[in-house]
């Protein structure tokens, strides 16, 4: 399928040159480079997009079976949601952080085997798509509010040890940081909730029943915890600033265990032993 | 033609020296006048600020030129020039050009890169268009001067920081707030430097200021040049949580307001950030308060350290400049020394030439076998008409006097498209004729 080798590849290069843009942009601090980066990202979450219809097509059903796809749907998740959010916030430096991440991700993906999983027809329902992309997207906003965290720590910790580097210049005020972190987290936990639940509902459709404590599942109930009361957290309490970025940076480990670690570490039904062929699914 | 500057600065001149030099501004119509009558003076203009006193002219005859300037500088304040002369300098020809570009782009400025110079000399500049002492070269002189002011400007970071402590605090609330819109100020105690930042802060859009002093009405009376409200020095803190930005600068002894104090403080206002600049030696407020998650508690050292740490970050960026400038220079001379006859009628001819010769071998190519003689016929014709048309022309650029001559080469240069070859300034005989 030479067309959509080709498509992957056009992918990869705009999200190369992306990179290049941000960080380029971060370096010279001239606003129009990070501009370019912004029209590159876009056009490769677009290219990308085809190739994941293209490949739609060829699969029958979404196209999140094997380490392979999941790696390339999670980057296209991330790409397509901090540009959402750079339309908001105009956070040309973070891009500097999701395209270079995406384009690791692309990478990782290439390097995994690419098999097309046949899929059991019995779980193949329209519930799947659902569970897959919920999820998904859910992670892609933590993952920017990780992103988010971290910068509004290196900009705190300048502010308050009064030694400033280049990155003071660059970075954001801390107040837009936080900001970021919060609506990175609003977006995300809905998300994550409607992909646990959809999950469940669709395990008893698969297997008669709802919850199994399977690895994947237990951690991600441990994620979810620690994501809800870090809102509650923000809700109620008042936590912000420095006390909320540390605490979503901690729930982005847990959450980066539950994606990948679970699916190599432990068997299960999410586990990313697929292309043994033995099992018909992964996350 | 040169340019010529003559004039004394900060760097040369105390201020005593300066203030007696500065030329009136209601007076400028007559001391241009004076300035373009001096016999070496072809147009000129006169900067006059608190840190300079320039006068820019061109001339013909720089050297001359210079010596009038001088003695134009000393007389027109009631001076002897030799009571002057260790604080003048005088500049020509490249020299002069690169130190008004220095000047513009404020690099000779006493806070390198202050915007303030390049809106002075702009004011002189249309002094000089009013009262018609700018001419073609003093125009095209400035108006490189002011995009090259600008192309530092956008170019290099020379103006990008703080280089004052009140603005300092100003960029560091829009590293906490990112925007001011809608903040609230508190003022404790009075102190210059604490209402020069209040100021700032406004202008940001801080929209509440509060003020506290031991003495009420004191208090009273400041706040009513902000539009905001007197607080009772006994109670202050009890409004501390309604305060995003706090300036301190009393006479106090002792800590005014206590890390508790801040503590509470954040806890009722739900840990939203809170800016502390303390100005006050003693100082104010608890030092232990930095460490609070919500609190940026910054004094005058830390402020201090800031603005030092930004002139060295702009003594950097003024070394891209002078690269710059160095470029700039040299092609503004080029242009000049491009404003001589010669050479712009060679370019002329050979421009025409390029077109004749083009021409009349495609004319020749469509008609095919021509006699030699034919062939020859075209030739001297076209020859002949390129003479003609430029006959005219040549002997006006030539005959032109000094004053105009310039204009004419201009003219003919952008009418033409022409880029002569620059020459040396002393191989123009033609040109000091």
């Amino acid at each position: 399928m030479a067309h959509m080798n080709l498509l992957v590849a056009a992918t990869i290069l705009a999200y190369a040159l992306a990179s290049g843009c941000y960080v380029a942009a971060m370096i010279s601090k001239k606003a129009g480079i990070g501009r370019l980066g912004r029209w590159l990202l876009f056009a490769g979450v677009v290219v990308h997009a085809a190739g994941f219809a293209v490949r739609h097509s060829a699969a029958e059903g979404l196209p999140v079976t094997s380490l392979h796809e999941s790696l390339s749907f999670f980057a296209w998740c991330l790409v397509l949601l901090f540009l959402l959010l750079d339309l908001r916030f105009r956070l040309s430096v973070m891009g500097a952080f999701a395209a270079p991440a995406a384009l690791v991700l692309m990478i990782f993906s290439l390097l995994s085997p690419d098999v097309v999983v046949p899929v059991n027809p019995v779980l193949r329902t329209w519930l799947f798509p659902i569970h897959i992309t919920f999820a998904f997207l859910g992670n892609a906003a933590f993952a920017l509010s990780f992103g988010a965290g971290v910068m509004y720590l290196v900009q705190d910790r300048m502010l308050r040890s009064k030694r400033f580097n280049r990155l003071y210049q660059m970075l954001p005020s801390i107040d837009i940081l936080d900001r970021v972190n919060y609506t990175c987290l609003s977006i995300g936990f809905p998300l994550m909730t409607v992909g646990i639940i959809s999950g469940a509902v669709w395990a008893n459709i698969a297997w008669g029943s709802y919850w199994s404590w399977d690895p994947k599942e237990t951690w991600a109930l441990v994620t979810w915890f620690l994501y809800a009361g870090l809102l509650h957290g923000r809700l109620t309490i008042g936590w912000r600033g420095r006390r909320a970025a540390v605490f979503s940076i901690i729930a982005f480990a847990f959450l980066l265990f539950t994606f990948i670690g679970v699916s190599l570490l432990f068997d299960g039904y999410h586990s990313f032993d697929a292309f043994t062929l033995l099992s018909q699914l992964s996350w | 033609m040169n340019i010529v500057v003559v004039g004394l600065s900060h760097k040369t001149a105390p201020v005593e020296v300066r203030e007696k030099i500065a030329f009136k501004a209601e007076l400028m119509e007559a001391h241009l006048r004076r300035l373009l009558s001096l016999p070496a003076v072809a147009e000129g203009m006169i900067v006059s600020t608190c840190n300079r006193v320039e006068l820019y002219a061109v001339s013909r005859t720089p050297q001359q030129a210079g010596e009038q300037l001088q003695q134009f500088l000393a007389t027109s304040h009631g001076f002897v020039l030799s009571e002057l002369q260790e604080h003048i300098y005088c500049h020509v020809g490249a020299q002069a050009v690169r130190h008004v570009l220095r000047v513009c782009a404020s690099l000779d400025s006493m806070v390198v890169g202050e915007p303030q110079i390049l809106g002075q000399i702009k004011s002189a500049y249309s002094d000089a268009g009013e009262f018609g002492s700018a001419g073609l070269i003093l125009n095209r002189f400035m108006h490189k001067a002011f995009s090259v002011a600008k192309r530092v400007r956008t170019e290099t970071a020379i103006a990008s920081n703080a280089v004052s402590v009140s603005f300092a605090a100003v960029e560091l609330a829009r590293k906490i707030f990112d925007s001011l819109e809608g903040k609230t100020v508190m003022l404790v105690g009075a102190g210059e430097m604490c209402e020069l930042a209040a100021k700032h802060f406004v202008r940001y859009g801080v929209t509440k200021v509060l003020v506290t002093n031991r003495t009420y009405s004191r208090a009273e009376k400041l706040a009513e040049s902000f539009g905001g409200t007197a607080v009772n020095f006994d109670n202050f803190r009890e409004q501390l949580h309604r305060v995003d930005i706090l300036l301190s600068s009393t006479g106090s002894p002792d800590y005014v307001i206590s890390a508790a104090d801040l503590k509470a403080a954040c806890k009722l206002r739900r840990y939203k950030p809170m800016f502390l600049i303390d100005i006050a030696v003693p100082r104010d407020v608890d030092p232990a308060a930095n460490k609070l998650d919500s609190v940026y508690l910054y004094d005058v050292d830390d402020l201090q350290g800031i603005v030092q740490s930004n002139l060295k970050e702009r003594q950097k960026e003024a070394l891209k400049a002078e690269e710059i400038i160095a470029g700039e220079v040299d092609q503004f001379l080029n242009w000049m020394t491009s404003l001589t006859v010669k050479p712009t009628i060679v370019a002329l001819r050979r421009q025409l030439e390029d077109i004749r010769s083009k021409e009349l071998e495609k004319t020749l190519g469509n008609l095919g076998a021509l006699e030699p003689r034919q062939r020859k016929a075209l030739e001297a014709m076209s020859r002949a008409m390129i003479n003609k048309i430029l006959h005219h022309p040549t002997s006006v650029l030539k005959q032109t006097g000094d004053e105009d001559r310039a204009c004419y080469i201009d003219a003919v240069q952008q009418l033409f498209n022409l880029s002569p070859e620059a020459v040396p300034a002393d191989d123009q005989p033609d040109d000091d004729s």
